[in-house]
């Protein structure tokens, strides 16, 4: 009902008309430093710790089950649908669900997890931040529900930064209807700016490194 | 300035435990600002601020194009966008979506523009429950209040405070470990999210590229809103556009730095449309409200729509000495400290309270620390004199306006000038008695002057004056 209205007061505002197009709008700033994939892994995991999430560098995908598996200790858990985690053997630790592809047994099943197992799309060397792109094989829930996260990352998808990820997706949207990323376990400062951590998505998180 | 105004600001000033919590949380604020844009940490801050400053004033510029294309963004992403004139449009429409869909409970994550539009009073008028979850907005929202600051929402509440609520309002036993009291909120509020029918959500960055909302938080809580429920409602200022997802890499870099010291924080949402193809969880419907509320009018002035770059950090706010002293609740409306003294009198009429753009000291500490380097002094004197302008249209200020003339015409007149300031250093008291303005018969010491002498005086006269001793030289 407004939607005329208000676009006509924009250009009238600014003196422009319907459908002229704009000069082109300032280069896109991206630099894209050099990192080898060692300083990457380095990187990623120093700026995990410092955030108070746990990391661990493993050489290869039994391993990274042997972490996961330490660690269930019977607790529910639920892990999504990437290949890669079923590749390691994770899915099928006894205690965990996988293969969830219907919304409403996801979020049951979420609601009532203690862990939540997720393969991240990418993560990000200079701030410790995982990427997670909601898809058939990763749910958006799994790394928020649940008290504690654990993302498995392969070490090939370890990007420098923010500038690395947008170069390599320049439209994310094309890709999915959700791209979140994840620095750090929630954190909350509300009251008398002093920290608690896990106020309303998980106060634990795992990264574990593979390769 | 108005009387409420300066009520507010004394009660501030009164309170000592307010005062040190202001000045507590701010001055922690700016700390951690200032070691995340360091040289060492950030070399190339300044270059961010002023791309962020060229895309701000670029889309700004071509609002309209922008907006268009993220509205055929949205909607090839099977998402809707709804164009709202003001406060009444936007509950409106939330009322008629929550009616067609049988919702009664609706969940909202921390959004100042819906602050701006008083959302919840609205629908909550219309027997639905709307409910914050911020921790922060979610107290404020229990003792019906407004944010104290436009990052830290909460931070006049002590922790004795908030136990009273909590007992007072969830019927939960007296809890004063801050850990606890959180965890009282998570649980009352993971509840509220597995059960609620709508989301509502601010938008940090609106992307036209995309057609992408964009939310930065650190405590889950509108992932929760925007994932959980089958409808997600973003209801954003039109200004929150930036043409690129690639400009992100700009924006993300300099707001979570400004605003708490973090890199990035724990959480930024990319959001396009409702969940899609195989996807597995998600909204089913995805609106974006736009919203202008007086934006459109703002637009039309050349030098002060830059008030519209703002991405709401709070760093001009924790660097503010006025802030600082005089808090949050003491400003007219919503958005506080130098950035509400600049956009409350262009939204709301520079007369809804002529004192605003007057409450600065005019140091320029915002305009230094803001990311997306908005002239602040700048737009804040302009204001004053708008105020100034409309005034005399209306009337006011007529004996300050004769004071001046008479002022300006001794001032053209050397002989009546040296004869008046004769007059004035013969009726003075002696040198040593400072103070002495302070001491003019009682028929002088009108209100007026009595609050201009509270703060200042004039020194005592010299013994010669400049032109006497000019001419004996």
């Amino acid at each position: 009902m407004s939607r005329e209205n208000i676009l006509h007061k924009v250009r009238t505002a600014l003196g422009r008309s319907a459908g002229q197009a704009p000069a082109p709008p300032p280069a896109a700033r991206l630099r894209l430093p050099e990192m080898d994939a060692d300083a990457r892994v380095n990187s990623l995991m120093a700026k995990v710790a410092a955030l108070a999430g746990k990391t661990r560098r493993v050489d290869s995908p039994q391993a990274a089950r042997d972490y996961v598996a330490a660690l269930l200790d019977g607790r529910r858990t639920v892990a999504s649908n990437a290949p890669f985690l079923a590749e390691c053997g994770i899915t099928a630790l006894a205690g965990v669900r996988s293969g969830i592809s219907a919304r409403e047994d996801l979020r049951q099943a979420c609601a009532s997890a203690d862990l939540g197992v997720t393969c991240a799309d990418y993560a990000l060397a200079d701030t410790g931040t995982l990427v997670m792109l909601s898809s058939r094989e990763e749910a958006r829930l799994i790394s928020l529900l649940p008290p504690v996260h654990v993302a498995v990352v392969p070490q090939a998808r370890i990007l420098t930064g923010l500038d690395e990820l947008f170069t390599l997706l320049p439209r994310p949207a094309e890709q999915t209807s959700s791209m979140v990323l994840i620095t750090g376990p929630s954190r909350t400062a509300d009251i008398e700016q002093i920290l608690v951590r896990g106020v309303h998505g998980p106060g634990e998180i795992h990264v574990v490194v593979v390769g | 300035m108005s009387v409420v105004f300066d009520e507010k600001i004394h009660q501030t000033l009164d309170d000592s435990k307010l005062q040190l919590a202001i000045y507590t949380a701010t001055g922690r604020l700016m700390e951690k600002r200032r070691e995340a844009v360091a040289a060492g940490i950030l070399p190339d801050y300044q270059e961010l601020r002023t791309q962020a400053n060229d895309l701000k004033k670029h889309t700004i510029e071509n609002l309209d194009y922008y907006l268009e294309q993220f509205e055929a963004n949205v909607t090839a992403h099977g998402g809707k966008v709804v164009y709202c004139k003001d406060a009444t449009e936007v509950a409106d429409f939330v009322l008629s979506l929550a009616r067609e869909r049988g919702a009664g409970l609706i969940v909202k994550s921390k959004s100042m523009t819906t602050e701006e539009v008083d959302l919840n009073e609205r629908l909550e008028h219309h027997h639905l429950e709307s409910v914050e979850t911020d921790l922060g907005e979610y107290i404020l929202q229990l003792a019906h209040e407004r944010p104290y600051h436009i990052v830290a929402p909460a931070l006049h509440k002590t922790r004795y405070q908030v136990a009273d609520l909590f007992t007072e309002k969830l019927g939960v036993p007296n809890e004063t470990v801050i850990e606890k009291q959180t965890m009282i909120a998570r649980g009352v509020l993971r509840q509220k999210f597995l059960a609620a029918d709508i989301g509502i959500s601010g938008a940090n960055f609106l992307v036209a590229d995309s057609g992408a909302v964009v939310l930065v938080e650190n405590e889950g809580n509108a992932r929760l809103t925007t994932s959980a429920p089958k409808i997600h409602v973003a209801v954003a200022g039109l200004e929150k556009m930036i043409p690129r997802a690639q400009d992100l890499a700009v924006f993300l870099k300099l707001l979570g730095r400004s605003a708490t010291g973090q890199e990035l924080t724990v959480y930024t949402s990319f959001l396009s449309g409702p969940r899609r193809g195989e996807e597995i969880d998600g909204p089913d419907e995805f609106y974006v409200v736009l919203l202008d509320n007086g934006r459109t009018r703002l637009l039309a002035d050349r030098d002060k729509r830059q008030s519209l770059y703002c991405i709401r950090c709070g760093a001009c706010l924790n660097h503010c000495p006025v802030y600082r002293k005089i808090g949050g609740h003491s400003f007219p409306w919503v958005y506080s400290g130098p950035i509400g003294a600049i956009i409350t009198p262009q939204f709301l009429g520079v007369t809804h309270e002529p004192g605003l753009p007057f409450a600065s000291s005019l140091c320029g500490a915002c305009a230094e620390v803001c990311p997306v380097k908005i002239d602040i002094p700048q737009v804040l004197l302009d204001l004053r004199s708008e105020v100034k302008k409309t005034e005399a249209r209306e009337g006011h200020g007529k004996l300050e306006r004769l004071a001046f003339r008479i002022w300006a015409w001794i001032m053209r007149h050397p002989g009546i000038y040296e004869m008046l300031g004769a007059m004035a250093a013969s009726v003075a008291p002696p040198a040593e008695n400072a103070g002495w303005l302070r001491d003019v018969p009682a028929a002088f010491n009108l209100p007026p002057v009595r609050a201009w002498l509270s703060q200042r005086d004039l020194p005592p006269p010299p013994a010669r004056s400049f032109r006497q001793m000019w001419r004996r030289r």
